[in-house]
């Protein structure tokens, strides 16, 4: 085994004290929200949206203070185990409910309570016209529930509950606004598409009860080096699967475009910051599988790199701003992926990139959410153009968000992103090259297309706004919540890239990596990176702010139009498997009536035939059914003669 | 033998039905109100009984009862339950005042002492067939049970002409299924011990066959039987016509009760009867549950009638029930227990919500509906949780067992389990589809001064819903009743479990 780690796969401390004993409250605090909303229906309308801000930020709070009592622990003690209940007994199929506190999990708690509450404060105003906010709040606080239960699950199959949980609440707010059939529409495909994911993840959990007659992370970690490469890799295609599925990548990312219907601050929390890189959790939390499956791994890295150009290349593309910053999203953790496949060389980094990422994808999307709060709704970025005038705050918000993705400098990106691209520059033969110099070439494509989408929005040689536009800044109660956002897309790389400090915390869960180098030295690789920024930037600056910007888009060259509709990805499941599949039902219920049924009924009159005649049959209820009676008992008092003879 | 709990719990709904159909003419409206009383009295029996039941001996036959009844011809008056048969028990008498309470206001005065004198005799007639530990006894409720759901079918419900055709089917494949399945029944009494007690499953249990062939033989003819009542394809279209036809209440009982007959005898009877045959058809009927499994989901997807869609849903669910079975592992075999009792729930939920869609539509056509989320969002939020049990949502009930059937299955038969849990897309598909184009998009004029679920209507709803949630987060008492019955099957049919293939280090389970 390669990973060096600290202490053996598996192997958690008992909880102990009133904060970690208490860790379920971190999911049954939200839980509770949301069932008081659902429940108490419109007489909460009043306070309910508070309720649910209180709700989140209470998880915070107990997050924070488990976070504490881990950092005050040993580093070999800090995966703290609670076990809650008996859940699954039969045969020898045998599962307990209990919570996972460690490394890994502490770091989501985080993400997730203190992301999902600035975006629970920053939707009471978002929301506030919508007679439905308190229904808006009640799923918020069950997407923090299930996404908590999510990574605090000491097993896959309680996993596979806030699994579900979040693709149940992905479902419900992206469907948020459903008397809009498209959007009914997004919800359905996310939800589809997951459960296409989903057939892989339940298998995989099945195949790790048949290999280690448990699906508990403790008894499957403890017991992965043991079997066959075959068995692992064969887990880690299927986990894989599921991977793509949540976290939208190739080939199972066509939901996540159109997931862009739910209102803005779920597209900030659910659709960039948290429940899409779900998939790159389960990777990295499955090291011990992966590590044992070099290929699955390949595998987990070419998916990886596939999706964060595909997602690059949709980018630049469209001129929806919430579905520009959605190509984005898949795009950049399609480097989470690459990295997570790496293993112990990047799987920190993988989780280093999924905090900063959430900080600045969120904050950019509501700084979106903000624009369009002041523009009519309006997401076509070409009806935009200057409004760094009009709307300062978000600007500026928006523009860290903008430095941090592309790597400026020291900024959060910089250290996330670039230690991925470093990492898949590790290795032996092709890959470092292939890798490599995919992970590196994205990073100018990105840096061409956020910069695009900043320029479109807020620089520019012209304004194009609609007439009936009358940009303003939003209120504080939005503003404040970018604006922290905005400071942790600044900072968070700094404070937890400078003294590798985020990489050692992890270390236990994702195996310490030894002394691999690059095949190409650090310093050339930071500053190649660096010049195809620039040459990014700057072909941005000289086509969307130096030059003006069409109002209606010109027809453009074939990539730029295949871009557009998403380099066909839903033609293809069209003709592959939704209009095959319609043919097959069509044709199974036409023979459904006729061929199966036919049969019968033609047995039907046969039966009617003894009793006189089908007509007989529709008509003379009682006589008939006398009839078939009489048949029975005659044939019944023959069998018990013929026996008793 | 203390008290004979199993037979009052059946003899009071009976007499529940004789004072119905007792009552003059002016009292007919309070029929239901006799109905509801008299069910809710044989579920306190229920948990009452279920209290004198030793869980910990749960694979051994309890709540006993024996008497001699037709000496000559070897049939005695037998009950008593296991697990399995408590459960199934339970399942009935939980059901039963539900879907009273469900028909309330749906049945015409001057035909309320029929319905619900039928459906009194209906549950004493379920209870009876669970609890009968005399095969012939069995038979007796097993054919018997079709005369009040024959008539409830045929009565009342939709429009005339369907109805009579659905009911007409209905019996004339449930007929054509138990007289194949008498003659396996006589001919294995004449392959038993004999005498005056030669029909109690007890001593019909580990019979020494003349031939493997006689044995198969015995095994397909109670298997069709089963297999039509269940029902799994290709015997099973008589169902969607039967639950489209039928009141809503009504159809509950037969998809979620009724059709458990089936699966309940594959389980109880035709595994610890005939093992080694069993054993030798397993493969055939795993691949005709794979079928089901896929072809009602198919099925479902391409439905109009919103009432036909459950019932191919069911096809679907009965599918993985008959997969669990006979998968031949205690995963598996629990699972399909326990979804027998879930999917009774969530089946349940799902009609009667459709129920009160077509009661205030007026239709049963999915393409008349649309836009009702904003109209009766209470409405639409039961019809989405009854969905998402349906389609297996962790966290719901029927998650629970529909996991542990695909993985008692997988641990054997990997490639079967893989097929089957493409399912699960299907489900998502029929579900997702149907809220789609019946709750969403603008809200249309048809809906206008609709309102939204009464308080009648929430009772109705909210007990299932709860019994889901909580069984999807704590199954273990269901649980703890069913295992030690599986584990005695199990025994009884001679297999064991599979190691997991992977050598686990030390102290790990």
């Amino acid at each position: 085994m390669t990973l060096i780690s600290a202490a053996e796969p598996g192997v958690y401390q008992a909880a102990e004290g009133t904060v970690q004993s208490g860790a379920w409250l971190l999911v049954a605090l939200p839980a509770l929200g949301a069932a008081i909303l659902l429940v108490g229906g419109r007489k909460t309308d009043k306070w309910g949206h508070w309720l649910g801000v209180v709700m989140s930020w209470a998880a915070f709070v107990w997050g924070a203070l488990l976070f504490f009592s881990l950092l005050g622990a040993d580093a070999e003690e800090r995966a703290i185990h609670l076990h809650l209940f008996t859940w699954i007994q039969a045969g020898t199929f045998q599962l307990d409910a209990g919570l996972l506190v460690d490394q890994l999990s502490i770091a989501f708690v985080l993400l997730v309570t203190f992301v999902g509450s600035l975006i629970h404060v920053y939707s009471v105003a978002y929301m506030e016209h919508d007679p439905d906010r308190r229904r808006f709040f009640a799923y918020l606080n069950l997407f923090v529930a299930s996404m908590l239960l999510l990574v605090l699950a000491d097993s896959y199959l309680l996993m596979f509950v806030g699994w579900e949980g979040v693709g149940l609440a992905s479902y419900l707010l992206i469907g948020f606004w459903n008397h809009n059939p498209a959007y009914a529409t997004a919800a359905k495909k996310a939800f589809i598409v997951n459960r296409v994911g989903d057939v892989g993840l339940s298998l995989a959990i099945m195949a790790m009860f048949a290999a280690f007659g448990s699906v508990s992370f403790t008894d499957v970690f403890a017991n992965a080096d043991s079997a066959s490469e075959n068995k692992l890799t064969v887990i880690g295609l299927l986990l894989l699967v599921g991977a793509c599925g949540k976290s939208a990548q190739f080939p199972l990312q066509s939901w996540l475009g159109d997931a862009m219907a739910g209102p803005t601050p779920v597209s900030a929390l659910i659709h960039a910051a948290t429940m899409v890189t779900a998939g790159v959790y389960l990777v990295v939390r499955s090291g011990p599988v992966y590590i044992g499956a070099p290929d699955a791994q390949l595998v987990v890295v070419i998916v990886g790199a596939i999706t964060l150009v595909y997602g690059a290349i949709v980018g630049c593309a469209k001129d929806d701003i919430k579905k520009a910053l959605a190509a984005s999203t898949m795009s950049q953790i399609g480097y989470m992926m690459l990295a997570a496949g790496l293993g112990p060389v990047g799987a920190a980094f993988a989780i280093f990139h999924l905090l900063t990422h959430g900080f600045f994808k969120a904050g950019m999307f509501l700084g979106a959410g903000s624009v369009m709060h002041g523009m009519n709704d309006s997401v076509n970025m070409r009806t935009f153009g200057r409004l760094s005038g009009v709307m300062k705050i978000t600007w500026v918000t928006f523009g860290l968000g903008w430095l941090a993705i592309i790597g400026f400098p020291l900024l959060s990106g910089f250290w996330s992103k670039d230690k991925i691209i470093e990492a898949a520059f590790i290795g032996e033969g092709w890959r470092p090259w292939v890798f490599g110099l995919t992970a590196m070439l994205a990073a100018g494509i990105t840096a061409f297309y956020m910069s695009r989408l900043f320029f479109m929005t807020f620089q520019g040689k012209e304004k194009r706004w609609n007439d009936d536009a009358h940009p303003h800044e939003s209120p504080a109660l939005m503003t404040v919540p970018m604006m922290i956002l905005a400071i942790g897309s600044a900072f968070l790389g700094l404070a937890l890239g400078v003294t590798n400090g985020l990489v050692h915390w992890l270390e236990p869960v994702t195996g310490a990596h030894g002394e691999e180098e690059p095949v190409l030295s650090v310093p050339v690789i930071t500053g190649a990176t660096l010049v195809l920024v620039a040459v990014g930037v700057a072909l941005a600056w000289r086509m969307y702010w130096q030059a003006s910007v069409p109002v209606t888009a010109p027809r453009g060259s074939l990539l730029t139009r295949a871009a557009r509709h998403d380099l066909f990805q839903d033609d293809i499941n069209e003709g592959l498997f939704m209009r095959p599949g319609q043919y097959l039902t069509r044709a199974l219920v036409f023979v459904d009536n006729r061929g199966v049924d036919g049969a019968v009924r033609g047995l039907a009159a046969l039966i009617g035939g003894l009793g006189g005649r089908l007509r007989l049959l529709q008509t003379g209820l009682v006589r008939s059914y006398a009839a078939s009676m009489l048949a029975g008992v005659v044939i019944l008092l023959g069998g018990m003669l013929a026996v008793r003879l | 033998m203390d008290f004979p709990w199993l037979t009052v719990i059946g003899a009071v709904p009976l007499a529940g039905s004789a004072v119905i159909a007792a009552l003059p003419k002016a009292l007919a409206p309070r029929a239901r109100h006799v109905a509801l009383g008299v069910s809710l009295v044989a579920f306190v029996l229920t948990v009452v009984a279920a209290l004198q039941f030793d869980t910990a001996r749960a694979g051994e036959i309890q709540l006993t009862e024996l008497h001699s009844w037709i000496g000559e011809f070897g049939v005695s008056y037998a009950l008593g339950v296991n697990g399995i048969g408590l459960v199934m028990v339970a399942l009935s008498t939980v059901l039963v005042p539900v879907c009273v309470l469900a028909a309330w206001n749906e049945v015409d005065e001057e035909k309320a002492r029929l319905f619900y004198g039928l459906i009194m005799v209906l549950e004493a007639m379920m209870v009876g067939v669970f609890a009968a530990r005399d095969l012939f006894l069995f038979y007796v409720f097993f054919e018997a049970i079709l005369i009040p759901v024959y008539f409830l079918i045929g009565a009342f419900g939709g429009n005339e002409q369907r109805r009579r055709y659905a009911a007409v089917k209905f019996l004339s494949y449930s007929l054509t299924g138990g007289l194949i399945m008498l003659v396996g029944v006589i001919a294995l009494y004449h392959a038993g011990p004999g005498g005056e007690q030669g029909f109690l499953i007890d001593q019909l249990t580990g019979l020494q066959f003349s031939s493997p062939a006689a044995e198969r033989l015995m095994f397909i003819s109670l298997f069709i039987a089963f297999a039509i009542k269940a029902p799994i394809w290709p015997v099973h279209t008589w169902l969607p016509d039967a639950a489209a036809e039928a009141p809503a209440g009504v159809a509950v009982l037969l998809v979620g009760v009724l059709d458990k007959i089936g699966t309940f005898g594959m389980l109880t009877l035709c595994l610890p009867l005939f093992p080694g045959a069993s054993k030798w058809a397993a493969p055939t009927i795993l691949a005709l549950a794979v079928v089901s499994v896929l072809y009602g989901a198919l099925l479902a997807i391409g439905q109009t009638d919103l009432k036909r869609l459950i019932a191919y849903t069911s096809i679907s669910h009965f599918g993985f029930i008959v997969l669990g079975i006979f998968a031949m592992t205690s995963t598996g075999q629990a699972g399909s227990t326990l979804y027998m009792v879930n999917h009774g729930f969530s089946t349940a939920a799902l009609f009667l919500v459709a129920g009160m869609l077509i009661h205030r539509r007026g239709s049963a056509d999915i393409d008349e509906y649309g836009g009702l989320q904003r109209t009766t969002p209470v409405l639409a939020a039961g019809f989405l949780l009854a969905g998402l049990s349906s389609l297996a949502l962790p966290g719901m009930s029927s998650f629970v067992s529909e996991f542990m059937v695909l993985t008692g299955t997988f641990i054997k038969y990997p490639a079967v389990a893989a097929l089957a849990t493409l399912g699960i897309v299907l489900a998502a598909l029929y579900i997702l589809l149907t809220y789609q184009r019946m709750f969403t998009g603008p809200v249309k004029e048809y809906s206008n001064g609709w309102k939204d679920l009464s308080t009648r209507e929430v009772l109705v709803v909210a007990p299932l819903v709860v019994v889901i949630l909580f069984l999807g987060v704590y199954p273990k008492p269901v649980l703890d009743v069913i295992n030690p019955a599986i584990s005695t099957t199990m025994q009884q049919v001679g297999v064991t479990d599979p190691e997991p293939t992977v050598a686990v280090e030390g102290e790990n389970k």
